[in-house]
């Protein structure tokens, strides 16, 4: 019996994936464990297998071609099969299932997770604070919108057969990479027409993607000849745009900075080196540092849960890495219990296969605490934008060598300065001053990160 | 009390508040319209249609004194112009009954008078010269009254040397001489009707080219073909004194004094909008004097709507009746859809006919779009030379990135007719691609609207 192979949830914050190839064609034997295709995340590359035996009778989603969780990507059956009618049914069913999905997942509201984002590894127990004597649930994202179309018309444009939209807005779709099939139409008997896309903010709810910056030269897009160009917009890009959005817009910033004396950090390295022969950058130091700092202020690593903050009980730290196109956060689980040595190992491991987007949804998600460092730019100072449901970022400058006063005499200093993004929803400026105080007091007695 | 209790009244019967009245009627509404002339207004008794009916005997009169290059001899064509005239008054006088027929069908009340907004939903009629008046009560009014011809000042139609459309229509002989004042659609349309009936026609514009709201390129086309006619055509002229004398009239433009049989006033119409009572039921007007209305056709005061040239806008027929439609099923809860302000086509009859839908050129670069412009001359166009009709091109706007048709602008046969193409296209939101995509009949002028286009994208097959 032919059946649909359905778009996987390979994240807790997938919403819908591309189809980045297939690694099957179209009359392909299945066994189960298959490759079947590289499906494109929010996060990352991953690959669908077939937990199904047959033959790949008919592929919905072609290469490049974009499916909500849950929605048909393929039919696989008996070869020789009559599909015609799930061919039938394949439309409307496209978005439908993903809504359904949806609500399942959202409606009981699970006590201590908070909003989409994935629950930050629960070694520990959580504990968690009333912020409002009448705690109610957290707020329920909409169902995606593409559920409620009337049955798709044909259509003689190009890409997305069967989706009842106007030629140009499918252009403009395509040429903004927004899978028109996702879009609610606001034209006459629902047709999707330009401005439905012009104005199309992408599917509601999505994961985390990180905050600015790290290692890793962002590529620029090439632009030729001095003329405008349009890049579609990845996956990725989508969802940075909107959670950096939604987090400037909704969480109440405020910054502190201070600079660093890094003398001793810097003999600290060095000694490091040659005597166990580890290399460990400063970005280590500092996440080590950050690690035991929140250890002694565990509200710097809360979380915000709109009617209450949330304490975890591990220390997280999440280190953003730039890639092309975009940025993401792997994980440091547990930072504060393990030693530098561990965490810079861990680090470069993580950081490679971030850039060739191969990291597990289990190691990019969880952070309770965020990391940027831009000094390998030269950059000595910025503000980071927050990471929701995190409530703290610290951005890392640049280590400079400059004139200081130590002892009545001029002599050449190292310093660094560190700028922390605090959420005033949780951290106020005292705590986040005394975090702060901590990180410094540690990086300059670096002895503490050995312990 | 009441003479009557209606679900709405619509007050004005031209194309607005004629089809307002029927789709409301269609809807299940109890339905009266007050008109204080005749049903169809301005543009079916003293517009649209009587001088289409007009310029037809030009077109007629042209091309049979054009026979010969057809092969077909004709000697000495003549014009009976009480007979032109009262052919276009028929024409009128048929149609305007056809829509007190629709009336009747819709069981639509036809109230003659003029009305007068007595109160919230309460409209007394009475007949112009005054005498007891009718009451009515409304649910809901639509103000559909329409606009007229504005003079200039000091310069004042007097409905014998000095004209305005409706008594150009109707004169008892063609004048001798003509001057027009106004180049935009009235003043053109005219301006060839005359001109094809020998009259010697003088046009002015006070704008740098005639009919300024087109594209620029169709303005200086136009007004090249009316010189090469023999009209003689003065844009950026300013006309500041018009004196009626024995000889007919002479007009001070730019300082010169010109003399002719006839001026008619084209300069421009004026919302009607005094002498309901809409102060009284606090329905405000615009500055430029239009009743103000939103989005949805509603003016400052509950229960009134307002639509067709009264609340401005392109003071155009076909505008009115979409915004008739719109306007009553939205008061029904049952819109369909909104007037798509975008492609609404405009249309000059005058000879050689101009027809424009969406942007100009100059308003796309303004508004940002990266363009590219095609073009295609009838006289390349098979269709056009067999029926001898090869002056004038279509001109097409289109966005370079998307393909999507931002404007098309024409010029030449029957181009009042293909303006619907790309009107379609523009609603549909349909694109170059489409247009390259439908196959268009050969041999027929729409291949030239293909052409266009493809010839913006580089790839017209016949230039």
């Amino acid at each position: 019996m032919a059946q649909f192979l359905e778009m996987p949830r390979l994240s807790d914050t997938m919403q819908e994936g591309r189809v980045v190839k297939w690694s099957k064609k179209e009359g392909d034997k299945i066994a189960p464990g298959d490759v079947l295709a590289e499906v494109e995340t929010d996060k990352a590359t991953m690959d669908f297998e077939s937990f199904d035996e047959g033959v790949l009778l008919k592929i919905l989603i072609g290469d490049g071609g974009t499916a909500p969780v849950g929605g048909p990507v393929a039919i696989i059956g008996k070869a020789g099969e009559d599909i015609s009618a799930l061919l039938a049914q394949a439309d409307g069913k496209k978005a439908a299932p993903a809504t359904k999905k949806e609500e399942r997942k959202q409606t009981p509201a699970p006590a201590a997770v908070p909003t989409e984002a994935a629950p930050p590894k629960a070694a520990a127990p959580v504990q968690t604070i009333p912020a409002r004597p009448s705690a109610s649930p957290p707020p329920t994202r909409p169902a995606p919108a593409a559920a409620a179309r009337p049955a798709a018309a044909p259509s003689n444009g190009g890409g997305a057969p069967g989706v009842f939209a106007s030629p140009l807005a499918r252009r403009i779709a395509h040429a903004r990479g927004i899978d028109i099939g996702q879009v609610a139409g606001s034209g006459p008997q629902g047709r999707v027409v330009r401005r439905d896309v012009e104005s199309w903010q992408g599917p509601p709810a999505a994961g985390r993607a990180g905050a600015p910056a790290a290692p890793a030269t962002p590529r620029m897009p090439a632009v030729a000849g001095g003329e405008d160009a349009e890049q579609p917009l990845s996956m990725m890009r989508k969802t940075i745009a909107r959670r950096m959005a939604e987090a400037k817009r909704e969480i109440p910033h405020f910054y502190l900075t201070s600079e660093i004396d890094m003398d001793a950090a810097v003999d600290f390295r060095k000694q490091v080196l040659e005597a166990l022969g580890i290399k460990v950058s400063y970005n280590d130091l500092v996440i080590k540092a950050c690690a035991l700092a929140l250890r002694k202020v565990p509200l710097a690593g809360a979380s915000w849960a709109e009617d209450r903050v949330i304490l975890h009980g591990g220390v997280h730290i999440g280190v953003a890495v730039a890639i092309e196109d975009g940025l993401i956060t792997p994980v440091i689980h547990d930072a504060d219990a393990k030693s530098l040595g561990a965490i810079a190992r861990e680090i470069a491991e993580l950081a490679g296969r971030a850039r060739e987007r191969k990291l597990k949804p289990e190691e990019y998600t969880g952070a309770t605490f965020t990391v940027s460092n831009l000094g390998m730019f030269g950059v000595h100072h910025f503000q980071a934008i927050v990471n929701p449901p995190e409530v703290c970022i610290l951005a890392v400058g640049a280590l400079v060598k400059q004139p200081v006063v130590k002892d009545d005499a001029i002599v050449i200093g190292h310093r660094m300065s560190v700028t922390l993004s605090c959420d005033h929803r949780v951290v106020d400026g005292a705590v986040g001053a005394q975090f702060l105080q901590e990180v410094v007091r540690i990086l300059e007695h670096p002895m503490t990160l050995a312990m | 009390m009441a003479d009557g209790a209606f679900d709405l009244v619509v007050v004005g019967g031209g194309p607005a508040g004629y089809v307002a009245a029927i789709r409301a009627a269609q809807l299940g509404m109890h339905v009266a319209c007050v008109e204080r002339e005749r049903v169809g207004g301005i543009c079916l008794n003293w517009g649209c249609i009587p001088t289409k009916a007009l310029l037809r005997t030009a077109e007629v009169f042209t091309l049979v004194s054009h026979a010969a290059e057809f092969g077909v001899l004709c000697d000495n064509p003549r014009v009976d112009f009480g007979k032109v005239i009262a052919r276009s008054r028929a024409i009128a006088d048929k149609l305007s009954s056809g829509i007190e027929f629709l009336f009747k069908k819709h069981k639509i009340q036809l109230i003659p008078g003029v009305a007068q907004l007595a109160g919230r939903g309460r409209i007394e009629v009475r007949a112009e010269k005054g005498g007891p008046a009718k009451v009515v009560e409304a649910a809901k009014i639509i103000l559909a009254t329409g606009a007229r011809a504005r003079g200039l000042p000091g310069i004042e139609p007097d409905g014998k040397h000095i004209l305005t459309y409706r008594e150009a229509m109707v004169l008892k002989d063609k004048p001798r001489s003509l001057i027009v004042l106004g180049a935009g659609a009235i003043g053109t349309e005219f301006t060839s009707f005359y001109h094809a009936m020998g009259t010697e026609v003088t046009l002015l514009e006070a704008l740098p080219s005639v009919l300024p709201i087109e594209d620029e390129e169709i303005s200086k086309a136009l007004e090249r073909s009316l010189k090469k006619r023999g009209v003689n055509v003065r844009t950026g002229v300013k006309v500041t004194a018009a004196k009626v004398g024995k000889n007919g009239v002479t007009v001070t433009a730019n300082g010169e004094d010109l003399q002719a049989d006839k001026l008619l006033l084209s300069v421009g119409v004026r919302a009607n909008t005094e002498g309901f009572g809409l102060e009284g039921l606090g329905v405000r007007v615009t500055e430029r004097g239009f009743i103000q209305i939103d989005a949805d056709y509603k003016t400052t005061s509950p229960g009134i709507y307002a639509i067709g040239d009264c609340a401005g806008g392109a003071l155009l027929a076909h505008k009115a009746m979409q915004e008739g439609i719109v306007c009553v099923e939205t008061i029904a809860g049952k819109r369909s859809h909104r007037v798509d302000y975008n492609s609404i086509p405009s249309c000059t009859y005058c000879s050689p006919e101009v027809a424009s839908v969406g942007l100009t050129e100059k308003a796309a670069r303004e508004k940002g779009h990266d363009v590219i412009v095609g073009r295609f001359p009838f006289s390349a166009l098979g269709k056009a030379l067999a029926i001898g009709e090869t002056e004038g091109f279509v001109k097409a706007v289109v966005d370079k990135k998307r393909g999507e048709i931002l404007g098309m602008h024409m010029i030449g046969p029957h181009v009042t007719d293909l303006i619907s193409e790309p009107g379609l296209a523009i609603t549909a939101e349909f694109t170059a691609h489409e247009i390259m995509a439908t196959t268009h009949a050969h041999p027929t002028l729409t291949e030239a609207v293909q052409e266009a286009v493809a010839n913006a994208l580089g790839e017209a097959i016949h230039i």
